[in-house]
Parts: structure tokens; C-alpha cells; sequence
């Protein structure tokens, strides 16, 4: 007999304190179906899995697993009913092989020899080779790359011998071409009647390979379709609430003096890894430049390093025609530099501390805000305050620690801190990560208010679209060097995602 | 995103992979990912609860435990004997909890206040033994100098290898402090042993310009200024001033703090040698405004008691006095229960235990306890 569903959530309710995760969720996924979870970030996708998978628990709510209620109070129940996760940042011991990894934890034999592992490895190897999942079982972790450590992730869990196969974000470490692959191991595991869940925000990919697509927003679930009787346009609008045209963006201007002038950059990430290579690029006032490319080809320690925070080894960087002689924060921020980094609250705000104090953070040291070594308290909280009302900013009062802010208001927080200082370049690191539509759009209107005024911008973003709608240029990183440059006109997703993946030799066309 | 993480909640109730579930309601632990406050009331309720563990002790030693509190209190507050005493014991207290709360603000945990405070009472000897006769007015000087610096230099010797080596400042700091304990049994058994003193392991006694000088016949000195001037600063400090504002970012966020151009390892080496300065600050008060000598066991262990006294006034500056206030008066309450057959070492207990609830409180701040369906 096969019942209709796998497995099925009724009312479930998830609460953090006063943060409502999920709300009334219901969810069911059939047997043998490749479902996707469809949401921004923050739109309660993952929690959703990690009820699934025993990590939390709900506040409410029921879960059914193939018709039967179910308790699911630890990872390992989920895997006693056969829900296994891979999730987004893997669970591997980075110095153990693959083996060694998916073996760990087993309880099934004191005695582990030579043979005993023998046995166990060649288990391992003929799961992964059943599903097409190519692991090389006796190599260390890390030695492995992005896409080949998720596989033994995926490996994991169908040796354990699980048929619910949840996956969250499994696409947003890969490069296209890895993604493809993935896509084909799901499939795989489809026809092998195995169940797969999985959580993404990328249309596209939900539209390539999901069987039914459940979208999600705000902690609610709005619907679940079919892919065949859908499109990628009424899933955006389902996603972000009404058509994704975003802020409009004025036509192209004339881009003035350079103001960031870098040649050549190479950045050291230590243990000899090289996280830059030769890196040249100009930005100009009154223009938007983009970075485009999957998280870790590089764009984390270029930021840093044009914001004062990371040595490099060779080339120059120049603000302003004026070279920077060594990595120094001051000098950036005295000469007009601004980051928004790519964390806020673990490297851009200060969460126990208030609002004005955050607001201080970067002008401190001028006679405006402090004399005689001695902070203008009243001064810097009525600026405090106008700053919040200008920038939109809802707080319970000026002294609330800004890690009780929503993430959108921490944003707003951290830009206007660094708007007000009136820079003359903005380097602006996945600035909307994690930001509801509405925020989006006021980051993304700032950001071109910024460049309206004769400012530059470098935006350093994973989202594309995001980089193709805001960017005059846009140049394209992978394995830390500029693999591809392209002005607005002539950008298309394409290419840029030939580029990400790394091929550099697309015909007719002249990488850096 | 941390919030996230560590929520994971634990039920209580029924334990075991039970499948099915019946409609008896569940109490649910969770961490709050957001707030981490902790009442006003909590400091005060870790006193009470330590006060009633206690008294257990003290009933199984066949005593009545509301007789000996009462003993204890009115030895440290009911009399003016006691009230001076206790005041004597505040002062080092207070010099050295605040110390230790600099240290603190940053998150770098220095528990080397003890060391550091007899480094500071070995310097201001070392001026009377080498500089025997100077007049008050550059002795005393001469000495606080003496002991701020010596206690800043014990200081920065955890900062300097925390700061460019990533040396643990908890095992250095405390390891320091034994080195500073036997250096001082070293001076007080050896070079510095009074010849006079029939074998007693004491420096000379020193001068009357080499005294800090008292109020009126009481034992209670001039050190008294130097807390109540320490506390002031160092409210001063966190309030008003842009250094106070870069320590408070420091610890708040370390990373914040790079990213906005402030250098780590600078204020750290800087708030090393407040800290130990403080405490050395103490350690001078003591022999010259107390024991008038250097000796073995110059203190029964203020730099540790410091720690606790920091901790229960959660580093904020009026705690911190109330909270030196009551720990002098603990000690002081300690020796009058010893006419009663019990040990002194009873007021060391409640001291632990004190400690022990106040940073259980601090945890059970995050937790919210609710009925899971």
C-alpha cells in the first residue's frame, strides 16, 4: 500500500521569544515527488526543515510521517522515521575521510578493524555509486570541494537509510555547473521512490526540476503548486508579495573622475591560499559597480581590503588619486570609504549596545560628536534621533539593544550610519541578505540616491538580479580573479553564470 | 542569525522517543534568542538562596543559623567597631572590583587581581626599605606610584602574551598570582625580614610618613579616597568619555570595533594596566594603611573575593560599592562568628556561594520557561 503523503505538517507554529518563525503552516509532500520550499530569506523556510529534522521543535502543531503522528525530539529520531537533512553548512569533520565521516557516530559494533571498515566502505561506495553520487570515500574532507563535500552530505543520509531527503539551500554554496549536477542526483533519487525536500529562493531552479513547489512568506505558506500548471512569474509575485520590479532605477548617467582606482590587487586569505588574484578595476563617481559570483571566489577579502581591514600582497589601491600605502581602517574611513559588511550583526553593529552608540561607531573621533575626549551625549542622541526618523528607522527607543531590531531595521541602522558620513565610495557587501521586500527596496533606493549625488558604489552581491538591476558595470569573480566585465546593456544571466562557474573562455569576448 | 542557533529547545516532562502523545500539557525551556537580560532582583535573590544553603551548614554543625547571621550582621554593621572594620575591608575590595570590572567590560577575564594587588604592596614596601627616611610628602607619593605601576606591569603581563602570543589570560593571569604570592614569602621570610621582629615573616613596620594617615583614631584610612575617586572615574569613564565608548564597542563587538578603525590589542594592553594599576593601588593601601608592614598573608584573598564582588554588581558602578560594602562586611562577619565555634571560613563559604547563584541567575536570564502543547 502507498499512502498519499510522506509526509504532512497540520498547524505547525514555531516561536523564538516573541519571533513568530512559523505560523500555521501546513505542508505535505507525496511519495516520490521532488518538492520544492520556495521563499526569500527569513520567510521561515529552514526552520520549517529543522522541525523536520528534529533540530527544533514546534510550538504547535502536528507532524505526520507516512500517515502515523510523530514526536520528533532529536536528529536522531528523524532519522529513526527516515528524514535525514543535509544541510546548509555542512556537518563533516573537515580532517576525517568521507568514510569516516558517514560512519561517525554509528553504534552498531565495538570492535572496528581493518575489515570492519572494509565492509563499511564498500557499503558506502555502492550507495553513493546507486545514485550516481561520485565520492571518493577514502579522501579527507577537506580536501574536497564545495559540491563534493554536500555529496557526501547526501551520502550520509542514504546510508543511514533515510527516504524523507531534506536539503536547505543546497544550491547557494554550488556554482551552476555543480548545481546541475545536483538536480540529476534528485532526480536520481526521485525515480529510487525517495522522497526530497528541498529549500531554495532561486526561481529558476524551482522551475527546472520541482515537481510541486510550496511557497512560503513571512512564516506563512501561501500555496502549493504544481509545476507543470505554473510560471516563474506567478511565483515571484507569490514570493514577494506583488510584482518584483523593485526600485526604479533612473537612466544611465555620465560616470565622472575615478574614485577607486585598484590594479593589480592580490590578497593572501593565509595557509598559503591566494583569495585574490592580480585584481584591476575602477570606480567612478555617479556610477554603480557590481560583483558578481558564488560566495567564496574572493569578494569577502576584496571588500576587506578596500576597506582597510586586510593586508595585501601586491598591487595598488588608490581613493581619490591618493595611493594607501598599508591596510588601515582610519585611513578608509578618512578618506571617505564605506563598508556595509557582509554580516551585520557579527562585524557592523554592536548588538548589546543602543542605538545611538551604533550610530557613533564611525564618526566618534570628530569634533561633532566628541571634544576634549569627552562625547556630546546630548548632542549625539538629538542627531541620533533625526537620523532614526530619517532613515525610517522602528525602535522601542533610542537606548533598545539593536539586536532586538528586526533585520531590516538593523539595516537601515548600519546605512544610515554610513550614509550621514556622506562617503564619497560605498562598498556595499550582500546588503539585502536576509531583508524583506519592502527593506530591499529602501537599501536598493539608497544605494542609487548614493550614486544620484555623484557617488560610487561597489556592490558585492550573490543575489544576480540584485546586481543586474542596480549595477552600471557589472564584473564577474570566480577563484578570485575578474573572469568577466560587462556594462548593463549588454549583461545577461547567461553569460554572468558562465562566468561564475569559471569558464573564462567564452568566444568573443575579452576577459580581464 | 546566533539567536537562531541557540534555540534549540529541550522539553521537560516525559523523557524517551515516545510516538504517540496525549493531551497532558509539557513545560518547554527555551533560550530566548534576543534578550539575555536578567532582573533587578536576581543579584539579591542569589544572596538570599546562598544565605539559605548555608544555613543549612551551619544547622548540621549544631548551630542555629538565624543566631549566627545575626551574629555576623551585627559584627559587621551593629557596631562602629565593625562598621570601620567593614569599611576597612571595602576599600581594597572596591579598589580591586573595579579593577577587575575594566577588565571585564571587554570581556578579557582577569583573575590575576590577587597578584596584582601584592605586587602593588611589595613596590610601595620596596620604597620604604630602599628610601627608609623620606618625608611624608614624597614617601607616600613615592609609594602609590610605586604600587599602581608594579600592579600595571603584573597586568600587562597577561595582556602582552594574550594580545600578540593568544595566550589564555585566564591561566596566565592566575598562574601570576602564585608567582606574586611566593615572591612575596620570598621578601617576607628573606631580604626584607624585619630584624627586630623575633621570626616574624614581616617587613619592618613602617614609619609614620610612610603611613597613609586615618580618620580620627579609627583604622579606617585614607585609601578610602582612592576607592570612592576609582568608582567616580570609573563611571566617568563608561558614561562620558570616547575611550569608555571604544571599551564598551570593544565589548559589545569586538569585529564592530576593527571595522570602526579601533585597535584591539592597544586598549586591551591599556585597560591591563588600569586594571592591574587598580588592584596594585589596593595592594599599597593595605600595608601602608593597615598593616603598616608587608607580611605573609598580607590578604586573605581580596583579588579573588574582587571577582565576586564585580560579577554580583553585574560591573555597574553603584554595585559595585554595595556590593564591596557587604562583601567587607562578610569578612568582618566571618571573624565574629569565630567566638561561637565556627570557623572563619564560614563567611568564605557564603562568599562561593554567593557567586554560584548569582552566576546561575545570569544563566536562568535567558531562559523562559512555557507550556508546550
Amino acid at each position: 500500500m502507498t499512502l498519499p503523503y510522506a509526509l504532512e505538517m497540520r498547524g505547525i507554529r514555531k516561536q523564538f521569544g516573541s519571533l513568530v518563525a512559523n505560523d500555521d503552516v501546513d505542508f505535505a509532500a507525496k511519495t516520490g515527488e521532488v518538492h520544492a520550499l520556495l521563499g526569500e530569506n527569513g520567510a521561515g523556510k529552514s526552520t520549517l526543515m529543522c522541525m523536520l529534522s528534529g533540530v527544533y521543535r514546534p510550538t504547535a502543531g502536528d507532524i505526520l510521517i507516512r500517515g502515523r503522528k510523530v514526536s520528533i525530539r532529536s536528529p536522531k529520531d528523524a532519522l529513526a522515521l527516515g528524514v535525514g537533512m543535509v544541510f546548509q553548512q555542512f556537518r563533516l569533520v573537515p580532517t576525517l575521510t568521507a568514510a569516516e565521516n558517514i560512519i561517525l557516530g554509528e553504534k552498531s559494533s565495538v570492535w572496528r578493524g581493518a575489515s570492519w571498515m572494509r565492509r563499511k566502505t564498500e557499503e558506502i561506495t555502492a550507495v553513493a555509486e546507486r545514485f550516481g553520487l561520485g565520492i571518493t570515500v577514502d579522501r579527507p574532507v577537506w580536501q574536497m570541494s564545495v559540491g563534493e563535500q554536500q555529496r557526501v552530505e547526501i551520502v550520509k543520509v542514504l546510508y543511514r537509510g533515510a527516504d524523507i531527503i531534506l536539503l536547505d539551500e543546497p544550491t547557494s554554496v554550488l556554482t551552476p555547473g555543480e548545481a546541475d549536477r545536483l538536480f540529476e542526483t534528485l532526480l536520481k533519487l526521485r525515480a529510487a521512490g525517495k522522497t526530497v525536500i528541498l529549500t531554495t529562493h532561486k526561481l529558476r531552479e524551482v522551475m527546472a526540476f520541482a515537481d510541486r513547489i510550496s511557497v512560503m512568506r513571512k512564516g506563512r505558506m501561501l500555496k502549493t503548486l504544481n509545476r507543470l500548471e505554473t510560471n516563474e512569474r506567478e511565483l515571484a509575485q507569490l514570493m514577494v508579495g506583488r510584482n518584483a520590479t523593485g526600485a526604479v532605477r533612473p537612466e544611465a548617467g555620465t560616470p565622472g573622475k575615478p574614485l577607486l582606482e585598484v590594479e593589480g590587487l592580490t590578497v593572501e586569505a593565509g595557509r598559503g591560499r591566494t583569495a585574490v588574484r592580480g585584481v584591476s578595476f575602477t570606480v567612478r563617481e555617479g556610477e554603480i559597480v557590481g560583483i558578481a559570483g558564488v560566495a567564496g571566489n574572493g569578494q569577502s577579502e576584496l571588500a576587506e581590503a578596500l576597506a582597510g581591514l586586510q593586508a595585501w600582497s601586491a598591487g595598488t589601491i588608490r581613493v581619490c588619486g591618493r595611493e594607501w600605502k598599508r591596510a588601515s581602517v582610519r585611513t578608509a574611513i578618512e578618506s571617505g570609504v564605506s563598508l556595509v559588511p557582509e554580516n551585520r550583526m557579527k562585524s557592523g553593529l554592536a548588538g548589546s549596545l543602543g542605538i545611538v552608540d551604533n550610530l557613533l561607531m564611525k564618526t566618534y573621533r570628530e569634533p561633532e560628536r566628541s571634544r576634549f575626549g569627552l562625547l556630546r551625549g546630548r548632542r549625539n542622541r538629538e542627531w541620533a534621533r533625526s537620523l532614526v526618523e530619517r532613515f525610517d528607522i522602528r525602535a522601542t527607543g533610542l537606548d533598545t539593544p539593536v539586536r532586538q531590531l528586526s533585520g531590516g531595521n538593523q539595516q537601515k541602522l548600519l546605512l544610515a550610519r554610513e550614509v550621514d558620513r556622506d562617503p564619497k565610495l560605498m562598498i556595499a557587501v550582500h546588503p539585502t541578505q536576509g531583508l524583506d521586500i519592502g527593506a530591499t527596496e529602501s537599501v536598493h533606493r539608497l544605494l542609487l540616491g548614493l550614486r544620484a549625488s555623484g557617488r560610487g558604489v561597489l556592490l558585492i552581491s550573490e543575489d544576480l538580479d540584485e546586481v543586474m538591476q542596480l549595477s552600471d558595470r557589472i564584473l564577474v569573480m570566480s577563484g578570485g580573479s575578474i573572469v568577466g566585465e560587462m556594462s548593463r546593456e549588454n549583461a545577461d544571466r547567461e553569460r554572468i553564470g558562465l562566468y561564475m562557474a569559471g569558464l573564462r573562455a567564452v568566444p568573443g569576448e575579452a576577459a580581464s | 542569525m546566533n539567536g537562531k542557533a541557540s534555540a534549540a529547545g529541550t522539553e521537560v516532562g516525559r523523557a524517551g522517543g515516545a510516538r504517540r502523545r496525549t493531551a497532558v500539557p509539557r513545560l518547554a525551556i527555551e533560550f530566548d534568542p534576543v534578550s539575555d537580560r536578567v532582573p533587578w532582583w536576581m543579584p539579591i535573590a542569589a544572596v538570599l538562596a546562598a544565605l539559605a544553603v548555608c544555613a543549612a551548614f551551619i544547622a548540621a554543625n549544631g548551630l542555629d543559623p538565624l543566631a549566627v547571621y545575626r551574629k555576623m550582621l551585627t559584627g559587621a554593621f551593629g557596631t562602629r567597631f565593625g562598621l570601620t572594620e567593614t569599611l576597612v575591608k571595602t576599600i581594597p575590595l572596591l579598589l580591586c572590583g573595579v579593577g577587575v570590572a575594566i577588565a571585564y567590560r571587554i570581556s578579557f577575564w582577569n583573575i590575576g587581581a590577587e597578584g596584582q594587588f601584592l605586587a602593588g604592596a611589595m613596590a610601595a614596601t620596596a620604597v620604604t626599605i630602599y628610601w627608609p627616611d623620606l618625608p611624608a610628602a614624597a614617601s607616600l607619593p613615592l609609594m602609590t606610584l610605586a604600587g599602581i605601576a608594579a600592579g600595571g606591569v603584573w597586568g600587562l603581563m597577561t595582556a602582552v602574551p594574550r594580545a600578540y602570543f593568544r595566550v589564555s589570560e585566564l591561566i596566565s593571569s592566575l598562574m601570576l598570582n602564585y608567582v606574586a604570592m611566593l615572591l612575596l614569602d620570598y621578601f617576607v621570610f628573606g631580604p626584607w625580614r624585619d630584624p627586630g621582629g623575633l621570626n616574624f615573616p614581616g617587613s619592618p613596620m613602617f614609619t609614620a610618613s610612610q603611613s597613609l594617615p586615618a580618620f580620627g583614631g579609627t583604622r579606617l584610612h585614607f585609601g578610602l579616597v582612592f576607592a570612592i575617586a576609582a568608582v567616580l572615574l570609573y563611571a566617568f569613564l563608561f558614561r562620558c568619555t570616547r575611550w569608555g565608548y571604544e571599551l564598551r564597542l570593544i565589548g559589545s563587538n569586538p569585529e564592530a570595533a576593527r571595522n570602526a578603525g579601533i585597535r584591539l590589542n592597544r586598549h586591551l594592553l591599556l585597560v591591563m594596566l588600569a586594571s592591574g594599576g587598580l588592584a596594585g593601588l589596593a595592594g599599597m593601601a593595605e600595608v601602608s594603611g593597615v598593616a603598616h608592614r608587608l607580611m605573609y598573608g598580607i590578604s586573605p584573598g581580596y583579588g579573588y573575593t574582587a571577582i565576586i564582588v564585580a560579577w554580583i554588581a553585574r560591573l555597574h558602578p553603584l554595585g559595585l560599592v554595595v556590593s564591596a560594602f557587604l562583601f567587607g562586611g562578610l569578612i568582618v562577619g566571618g571573624y565574629s562568628v569565630q567566638t561561637i565555634g565556627l570557623p572563619s571560613s564560614t563567611s568564605e563559604m557564603l562568599q562561593g556561594a554567593v557567586l554560584f547563584f548569582v552566576i546561575a541567575g545570569a544563566a536562568l536570564g535567558r531562559v523562559r520557561i512555557r507550556r508546550a502543547g
